[in-house]
């Protein structure tokens, strides 16, 4: 199975769709289909249907968290320094806006090939975060896209039934993301260090705080 | 391996030495004898303690464990305990056997509420203990004492069915030797305790409140030792 053949045979069939080949740098060289989210469901339904490729099992849904982050690359420049043109080099700063991924795993049972690996991007990480739902399409992506929507807070239009599937319908927040900050409800640590050192620290002196007369026992 | 009782702990019990009404030796001399005495001290703790039953719940891999102690190999009807009750109502002993997670922590203290006085806790592993493995989870309450008064807490991770059967037996002695009257009487002999706890809300982050205040006093860590390690440079 060759990726870019696969890329250009849905182009040809999937009118208006252009696919991104992201290549794994890594020696298992595991690269990946990222698609559009408009064409998305055309991509999996063909995916799915068409004669040569039949990918009719979705093993795996998961979800990547990308944060805006600042790249900063040295570009080469040439100036005129008083006068006289000289090559110096500049720091160019460009930032990524965060975004959210959501990558699906395919097989073919049929054709007994697979892996390949389908990718898609949401606009970014507060308002835009609609993708398209491939329940339809894989009937095992239903409970998957639902913990993404609980982890992530990717929202899959098109899901028959989008609700939290670990945490309880009032909870506002995303864990798996970031920049999730957990509640500090862990007093505890037998070899505390770094962070649950200083959390250890602040909690002892906000004790020390209420009971000022019993700090020198302990 | 035996029951231990945790620092923080806020169980009922107090373990002072049985004062009996009877002189033990008279007891003895009247056995010979063919007479039978007693008191309803006695009497009473002899059938609480023998006549346990927990409560049929198991929240992850320790209820394993427990359903073994049920079965033959172990076998906890041994102790009076073959009953588990599907039903809080029905129930004396609550066994949190596992992981338990923010979205189930209400339903349990719901339950426990729910059960009649006499009523105890055993806080099987670790995950009910302190959380665990998953104690830096999101979704993970960091011990069921948080919200209910635990008697008895059990290490391991599952522990074995002899370390339950243990805490079980560790129960059972605890019951006994409670006195009726005094300052260490049984809670549900006491107007002043409460039998029932606030059962915690679903907050837009967390549990609401993260914990009972008047139940757990969290152990803190011992800043001075914990800093002085000097950091490892391997």
């Amino acid at each position: 199975m060759n990726l870019e053949t696969i890329k250009s045979e849905i182009e040809a069939n999937v009118p208006g769709c252009r696919l991104e080949i992201v290549a794994n740098p890594s020696p298992s060289g595991q690269h990946s289909l990222r698609t559009g989210a408009e064409h998305a469901v055309a991509v999996a339904v063909y995916l799915r249907d068409a004669e040569d490729l039949r990918f009719d099992f979705c093993s795996n849904v998961t979800g990547i968290d990308w944060p805006s982050r600042e790249l900063s690359e040295k570009v080469k420049v040439r100036k005129l320094v008083d006068g006289v043109e000289q090559e110096g080099e500049e720091v160019r700063k460009t930032t990524l806006s965060g975004t959210l991924e959501v990558v699906y795993h395919l097989f073919s049972i049929e054709k007994k090939h697979g892996p390949i690996t389908l990718r898609m991007r949401t606009i970014d990480r507060d308002a835009g975060v609609h993708l398209p739902s491939l329940t339809p399409v894989w009937r095992s992506a239903e409970l998957q896209e639902r913990e993404i929507f609980d982890l992530f807070g990717v929202v899959f239009d098109g899901h028959p039934d989008l609700r939290r599937l670990l945490m309880w319908p009032g909870f506002t927040d995303h864990p798996m993301r970031r920049d999730y900050v957990d509640p500090d409800d862990y007093e505890y640590e037998p070899t505390a260090h770094d962070e649950v050192l200083r959390r250890a620290q602040q909690h002892r002196s906000e004790a020390d705080g209420e009971h000022p007369g019993k700090a020198g026992e302990r | 391996m035996t029951g231990v009782q945790y620092p923080g702990a806020a169980g009922q019990f107090n373990t002072e030495p049985r004062t009996s009404g009877v002189d033990e030796k008279l007891k003895n001399e009247l056995s010979k004898q063919g007479i039978f005495t007693t008191t309803l001290q006695e009497l009473y703790n002899w059938g609480r303690t023998n006549s346990i039953w927990p409560l049929n719940f198991g929240l992850a891999c320790c209820a394993i464990e427990m359903i073994a102690t049920t079965m033959a190999r172990y076998d906890m009807a041994r102790f009076g305990a073959e009953v588990f009750r599907p039903s809080p109502r029905q129930a004396d002993l609550m066994i949190v056997a596992g992981t338990v997670t923010k979205k189930m922590a209400p339903l349990v203290v719901r339950l426990y509420n729910q059960m009649p006085e006499p009523k105890y806790v055993i806080s099987m592993g670790a995950c009910a203990i302190s959380g665990g493995p998953f104690k830096q989870g999101y979704n993970v309450l960091k011990g069921i004492d948080r919200y209910i008064p635990v008697d008895l807490y059990i290490p391991g991770c599952p522990p074995r069915p002899e370390a339950l059967i243990d805490a079980f037996m560790e129960l059972q002695k605890r019951i006994d030797e409670q006195p009726l009257t005094g300052a260490n009487r049984p809670r549900h002999l006491n107007v002043g305790e409460p039998s029932e706890f606030p059962v915690p809300r679903f907050g837009a982050h967390d549990l609401e409140p993260a914990k009972n205040p008047n139940l757990w006093k969290p152990p803190l860590v011992q800043i001075s030792q914990a800093g002085t390690d000097e950091p490892r440079n391997d």
